[in-house]
């Protein structure tokens, strides 16, 4: 059987598209803080990404900023287990996120069924995708500040990139809503009782908001995102705050670097996405929609009560398929991997991806999501295969045989589709084109979509 | 109605284990492979047989060690084949190596769990039950029976008052919605655990005072692990640690010890998992209701 990857960096941006654009519209992210407003535009968050480089007690968080609100408006508190100082925070680029992302993306692959009729073996696997260049961090500029007020304490002020940061520590929440709200931040309802259950935990808060001279200056289009670093023995994510202003529910995809094995959460059922099942040919045109439905049909089965598993991968052994160019190393440090390529005995064999999806709301997600690292090195992908039925003669004996099997693997893949995705087999069968219904529409080649970047 | 049952609990553990272990292979997707799953069971049983040999038992029971070793193919998960093989191994050679005045000292698949874990060989996934309300309720009803057949449901509901005391107390003291404790209350894990490991017999103090204390120390330790070192599997850690204070409470608080009813095939004074040259002072053969 001739077997290749559907053009591989296609389909990994397909698949990052649709997780994308399930949830991507006007404004942004806020998986573990809330994003307030210094005018009174409606905000509200439905997806977010974030990269965590964990290594013993030390996290790295890269938080990805999907905000496409006016930009004076931007701002965002996150509750980090510690304070971390100006060393700690940096502007890390959307690309180093997006190669992640694109390399743990579901894929599809197709085969070309082999000409019955003259027995053949052949192998070819073709990879591609694109590579982009390896970024530097942004510079750094400081500018301390502190100031106590209404029990609350600035730790440290000082702009990173694009960004006015401050540090803060609070006794009280009521005097932390206060000192946002004097300093023309717009809280949410309801976003009290949550600080004051993490100030009680001696958590400390990170507030970003854009610095517009500074964003003019150095001709930032978009907002880039933060990285914070800090070292404690948690290792959670804050996702209580965002669903305090969130409209319905969010997705979170979280990629986890981490030098031992596979990441899961503790405090609820990571799950693993179907995989490695066939599905018609006719899902290479859609492979966004099919993902988007897949995956709304896990969250149901699943009474949204999981955290599922993309991807788990230790980045020494080759990827099969490859859906993107491998992560370069330099790009894995920048993301807080330092163990990457840094000598001292690791090497950049030594991490492990792990890609967790998760859909929540306050319904179902009551509490913040804690992780461990296991041991775990096994490898696992979300992989869905289409096969090309051969087109050539098959009058010969081998070729009869071949076109009974050829109908009844057509049926098991709309089979398959319509159990993964929740579509109706009967409505799968107009538009697949099968021996047994050659009139259905063709299957149409790559389009827009297929080809989204 | 009771005597529809047999007489011996662990019948009614092995087959609520087995059944919990094939909807969690079947309907939950659980991670357990075949040869590890084979290669647990096959060396719990041999290395029962080889001590029960060693240590002229009067007869072979494998029920303790199938509950050891159904358990441990609910929890333990790793790599190679060769970790549930050491631990197996070590959970059922625990029962006749470490023992104190006449009674093993720790649950033998908690020991094992932990000796695993601290090898950094092998993993437990705390959530890999989930939180459906429906599995706590079938946790808790299947549960029930068993400990109401061991006769140590005082020290799960000891347990379970505990530690709903700390985990509310906590979020009370912290101003978080009581979501988060019940959420976390309505862990498949810890019922697990409530029912089935820390309620072990013949591990638990023998006098009543003795297992509620131990129980409350249990559930402190578990939740100082979680919330104060901020650690995952706190409840093994913490049971491992307090089941070496199991003999003081036992000097402390006095009374009878439990055996499980023997084998029709032993003499029925001897406990079917205690070597014959143990001191046997005050066995207790018949389970006592709670």
């Amino acid at each position: 059987m001739t077997h290749r990857t559907v053009p591989p960096a296609g389909v990994a941006r397909t698949a990052a598209a649709v997780l994308l654009a399930l949830a991507l519209p006007s404004a942004a992210l806020g998986f573990c803080g809330f994003y307030v407003a210094q005018a009174d535009a409606k905000l509200f968050n439905q997806s977010s990404q974030v990269v965590i480089a964990r290594d013993g007690d030390t996290t790295v968080m890269t938080m990805a900023n999907d905000y496409r609100g006016a930009l004076e408006e931007f701002a965002i508190v996150v509750p980090v287990p510690v304070a971390v100082t100006r060393d700690q925070v940096k502007v890390a680029e959307k690309s180093w996120i997006d190669n992640v992302d694109a390399y743990s993306a579901p894929r599809l692959v197709e085969y070309t069924d082999p000409d019955p009729c003259p027995p053949l073996v052949t192998y070819d696997e073709d990879r591609v995708g694109p590579s982009e260049a390896a970024e530097g961090a942004a510079p750094m500029r400081r500018s301390a500040a502190t100031k106590s007020s209404m029990g609350v304490r600035v730790l440290d002020s000082y702009t990173v990139g694009e960004y006015d940061i401050q540090i803060l520590s609070a006794e009280y929440s009521s005097g932390l809503e206060a000192w946002l709200r004097q300093n023309h931040y717009r809280i949410p309802d309801g976003a009290g009782a949550i600080l004051q259950s993490y100030i009680r935990q001696n958590m400390r808060f990170f507030v970003a908001k854009v610095n517009l001279g500074e964003q003019r200056r150095l001709e930032q289009p978009f907002l880039r995102p933060l990285q914070v670093r800090y070292t404690s023995p948690k290792f959670m994510l804050p996702i209580r705050l965002g669903m305090v202003n969130a409209d319905g529910a969010q997705d979170l995809l979280v990629y986890a670097l981490t030098p031992r094995g596979r990441v899961e959460t503790t405090n609820y059922r990571t799950t693993k996405i179907p995989t490695g099942q066939n599905v018609p040919e006719h899902v290479k045109s859609d492979f966004g929609s099919f993902y988007k439905a897949l995956f709304a049909r896990q969250v149901e089965r699943n009474g949204m009560e999981s955290v599922f598993l993309e991807y788990a991968w230790p980045l020494s052994v080759m990827c099969d398929p490859c859906s993107a160019d491998p992560v370069p190393p330099d790009q894995l440090t920048a993301l807080g991997a330092d163990w990457v390529g840094s000598g001292g005995g690791k090497s950049s064999n030594a991490a492990y991806l792990t890609r967790l999806h998760v859909r929540y709301d306050l319904a179902h997600f009551p509490e913040d999501l804690v992780f461990q690292e296991t041991p775990d090195t096994s490898t696992f992908q979300g992989r869905y295969v289409i096969n090309h039925p051969f087109t050539g003669d098959t009058s010969c004996p081998a070729g009869r045989v071949y076109e009974r099997t050829l109908a009844a693997r057509q049926q098991e893949e709309v089979s398959n589709l319509a159990t993964l995705t929740g579509w109706s087999a009967a409505e799968i069968r107009t538009r697949v084109p099968t021996r047994a219904n050659p009139e259905a529409p063709p299957t149409p080649k790559d389009d827009g979509f297929w080809r989204w970047k | 109605m009771r005597a529809l049952f047999p007489a011996d609990p662990r019948v009614y553990q092995i087959t609520l284990l087995a059944s919990l272990l094939g909807y969690g292979v079947l309907a939950l997707d659980f991670d357990v492979k075949p040869a590890h799953a084979a290669a647990i069971v096959a060396t719990a049983l041999v290395t029962q047989l080889a001590c029960t040999r060693l240590w002229r038992l009067p007869a072979f029971d494998p029920k303790s060690a199938l509950i050891s070793a159904l358990s441990l193919c609910l929890l333990l998960r790793a790599n190679h084949v060769g970790v549930p093989v050491a631990a197996a191994a070590i959970a059922i050679s625990s029962k006749f190596l470490l023992r104190w005045n006449g009674k093993h000292v720790f649950n033998p698949t908690n020991f094992a769990l932990v000796a695993m874990l601290a090898s950094g060989q092998a993993w437990v996934s705390p959530g890999q039950w989930g939180n459906a309300a429906i599995l706590a309720f079938l946790f808790g009803c299947l549960g029930m029976l068993v400990v109401y057949r061991a006769a140590r449901s005082d020290v799960t509901f000891a347990f379970f008052a505990a530690y709903a005391l700390l985990l509310f107390g906590r979020s009370l003291w912290l101003g978080e919605p009581l979501t988060i404790p019940f959420h976390r209350l309505e862990s498949g894990a810890l019922l697990l655990f409530g029912f089935f490991m820390i309620s072990d017999p013949r591990t638990t103090p023998d006098a009543r005072a003795g297992r509620v204390a131990f129980a409350a120390l249990v559930a402190f330790g578990a939740w100082y692990v979680q919330f104060r070192l901020f650690r995952t599997n706190g409840l093994m850690w913490s049971l491992v640690t307090v089941s070496m204070v199991t003999p003081l409470l036992d000097r402390v608080f006095r009374g009878a010890r439990y055996g499980w009813p023997a084998p029709s095939t032993a003499p029925s004074t001897a406990p079917s998992t205690a070597p014959s040259t143990a001191p046997s002072t005050a066995l207790s053969p018949t389970p006592r209701p709670a």
